[in-house]
């Protein structure tokens, strides 16, 4: 055995990156429910690349075809129904797990110094998820993979001078067709998936080299034993190793009740219109995207269009993603964590929750003035949350931080 | 082996003259990838014109062609609606009842009647029905006083469902929705009384 190992060894640091990265990588001791979400995620991705791989040996990227290829997939090939079904419900289970892997960061700091960088790795990979899954959701070619595609393809002919032009470029053709499809299939199935996976692993190089902040805010490393390594840190491998495991294992119990009971989950993760052909002369009469996008499309609907161009809200929907890239740098509080911050932090915090969650939910509703009005009050309460941070964050009295963690 | 010693402002030159040299050549090379973007020869030449017969159109009704991928709609127009268009009812509540503001690109220049379509023609509309605001297609609505549309102020038109834009039966844009300007006429022409070629421009003469 040991033979062995020092051969790879001599060729290849396989002991080393083991130890680098699991047997002595150093996590706080006081992690708690909250830190689950990041092997979740990486538990997802790897559900997605074997679904995906398996449904594309079905599906085909042709909109004569592709509508009868997932109905085939569902109803002719043996357990197709069940990877199908892994696959989609597996993205809506993609992001509420990183929408509460980002509210983690939010509630204790980490993605304040020396952790940024990771913030913005994250960040990035936020994006390009939300583009995969809206490519994705184009494949069916049901009527909202078509109308969804047609909506948000337009937001690119918006733009001044241009727009015409690029939305010809995206298209490939004059309107919505067989080669926006194919083109979209690439890029969810090679483009997308290669870089989220280089990214996914820049974001934990990136984790390992600075460490894992905590519930309390702290930097373990401050405080080291004799040998150099953390009082308040315990091995990855096997304590975080085991406790993932048992998470991936409660986290699995649920998602598979979602996937064999109710894998449309009432319209939320598979809307009713895309059990429909794509047909390119009559729009749905309700028409909405999934629920991971909505908080933005709130945003784009309450902004008016402004001289005559949409432009202004397609504008402000990508400035809301956008803002969170200066998160680190917008917070000027001394401390991380929730549990130490002002009283006035934490109220603020909790109405930009609200906000986020409302707006996502009046993404979903039809337009009528009152909701109108609601994602405009909303939109501007997302946004001050940002934008007033650089004051906000400063005031009130924030507790004294501990030298040890906690709990 | 020569004394010399590096020349370092040289080697630098050297470095940023390759550097950009490349970036040229880098830039030479995605031109073909990202120009496979592009329609197609194929796509293109799919643009042919569409005819349609209207001679069995029923006032009131609306039919749907494709053309260039797009949905146009062919309908007729009644008295009572050619009447509505031109109340001041439906007028001071449209963004741009002339097509002299932001929308007077999204007609040619024959399409000159009040009614936005081509002189003594007025009851027949050909109009692409894609909402300008982010591509959806309207629905018909032409029933006057719709009350899920507003009730009596509802004079009949189009009603986009993804984001609530309103068009009255020109396909002119109401103020205050997101839509920024009136939807498109193509260009037409008459072949014959009842037979309309869709993608063609008249013989201006």
């Amino acid at each position: 055995m040991n033979n062995k190992q020092s051969w790879i060894d001599q060729r290849f640091p396989l002991t080393k990156v083991f130890n680098e990265h699991l047997a002595e990588y150093y996590t706080p001791r006081n992690f708690n429910i909250w830190y689950f979400f990041g092997g979740l995620a990486i538990l997802m991705l790897g559900m997605q690349l074997l679904t995906g791989i398996f449904l594309t040996m079905n599906y085909k990227p042709d909109a004569e075809y592709a509508f009868a290829s997932v109905e085939y997939i569902m109803r002719d090939v043996e357990w197709g129904w069940f990877i199908r079904y892994l696959h989609s419900t597996g993205a809506s289970a993609f992001f509420i797990i990183i929408y509460l892997h980002m509210m983690r960061a939010l509630l204790y700091g980490s993605y304040k110094g020396p952790r940024e960088l990771i913030w913005i790795l994250g960040m990035v990979l936020y994006i390009l998820l939300l583009a995969e899954a809206f490519f994705g959701y184009v494949l069916p070619w049901g009527q909202m993979s078509f109308w969804g595609a047609q909506v948000i393809i337009s937001l690119f002919g918006s733009v001044p001078v241009i727009g015409p032009d690029l939305l010809v470029w995206i298209l490939g053709d004059y309107a919505v067709g067989d080669a926006t499809l194919n083109r979209f299939f690439s890029l969810h199935v090679v483009v997308l998936p290669l870089i989220l996976v280089v990214l996914v692993f820049l974001h934990i190089v990136a984790l390992h080299t600075v460490g894992s902040n905590n519930p309390d805010g702290i930097e373990i490393k401050k405080v080291k034993d004799k040998d150099g390594i953390p009082k308040d840190g315990i091995p990855f491998h096997p304590y975080f190793t085991v406790k993932d495991a048992m998470g991936a294992v409660a986290f699995l119990w649920i998602f598979c009740a979602v996937v064999f009971y109710a894998p449309a989950l009432n319209g939320y993760f598979l809307e009713a219109p895309n059990f429909i052909e794509a047909n390119p002369l009559k729009t749905p009469e309700h028409i909405a995207p999934l629920w991971y996008l909505t908080p933005y499309y709130s945003v784009l609907r309450a902004i008016p269009p402004l001289f005559g161009s949409q432009f202004p809200g397609v504008l402000a929907m990508f400035a809301a993603l956008l803002v969170f890239f200066f998160l680190p740098w917008l917070d000027r509080s001394p401390v991380k964590s929730i549990r130490y911050r002002s009283p006035i932090y934490k109220w603020i915090l909790g109405v930009f929750v609200v906000s986020f969650i409302m707006l996502g939910w009046l993404g979903v509703q039809p337009v009528t003035p009152l909701y109108v009005l609601l994602a405009r009050i909303f939109t501007t309460l997302y946004f001050a949350f940002f934008l007033l941070m650089p004051w906000y964050s400063t005031l009130g009295k924030t507790k004294e931080v501990p030298e040890r963690v906690t709990g | 082996m020569s004394e010399q010693t590096i020349d370092l402002k040289k080697r630098r030159f050297l470095t940023n003259a390759t550097g950009v040299v490349g970036a040229v050549g880098f830039g030479f090379v995605a031109w073909p990838f990202l120009s496979t973007w592009k329609p197609s020869s194929k796509a293109k030449a799919a643009g042919a014109p569409v005819d349609v017969d209207i001679s069995k159109l029923e006032s009131g009704q609306l039919v749907r062609v494709l053309w260039r991928k797009k949905p146009i709609w062919i309908f007729k127009r009644d008295e009572n609606a050619l009447l509505s268009l031109n109340s001041y009812e439906v007028i001071d509540n449209l963004a741009d009842p002339n097509g002299t503001g932001n929308s007077k690109n999204q007609q040619p220049s024959y399409v000159t009647s009040q009614f936005r379509s081509i002189e003594n023609t007025e009851s027949i509309a050909v109009i692409v029905g894609v909402c300008t605001h982010l591509g959806c297609s309207p629905t018909y609505r032409p029933e006057p006083g719709a009350a899920d549309l507003g009730g009596s102020s509802w004079k009949g038109g189009f009603y986009c469902p993804c984001h609530g834009s309103k068009f009255d039966l020109a396909g002119r844009v109401y103020a205050g929705v997101p839509a920024p300007t009136n939807l498109e006429i193509p260009p037409y022409k008459y072949m014959t009384d009842t037979l309309i070629r869709i993608g063609t421009d008249p013989e201006l003469s």
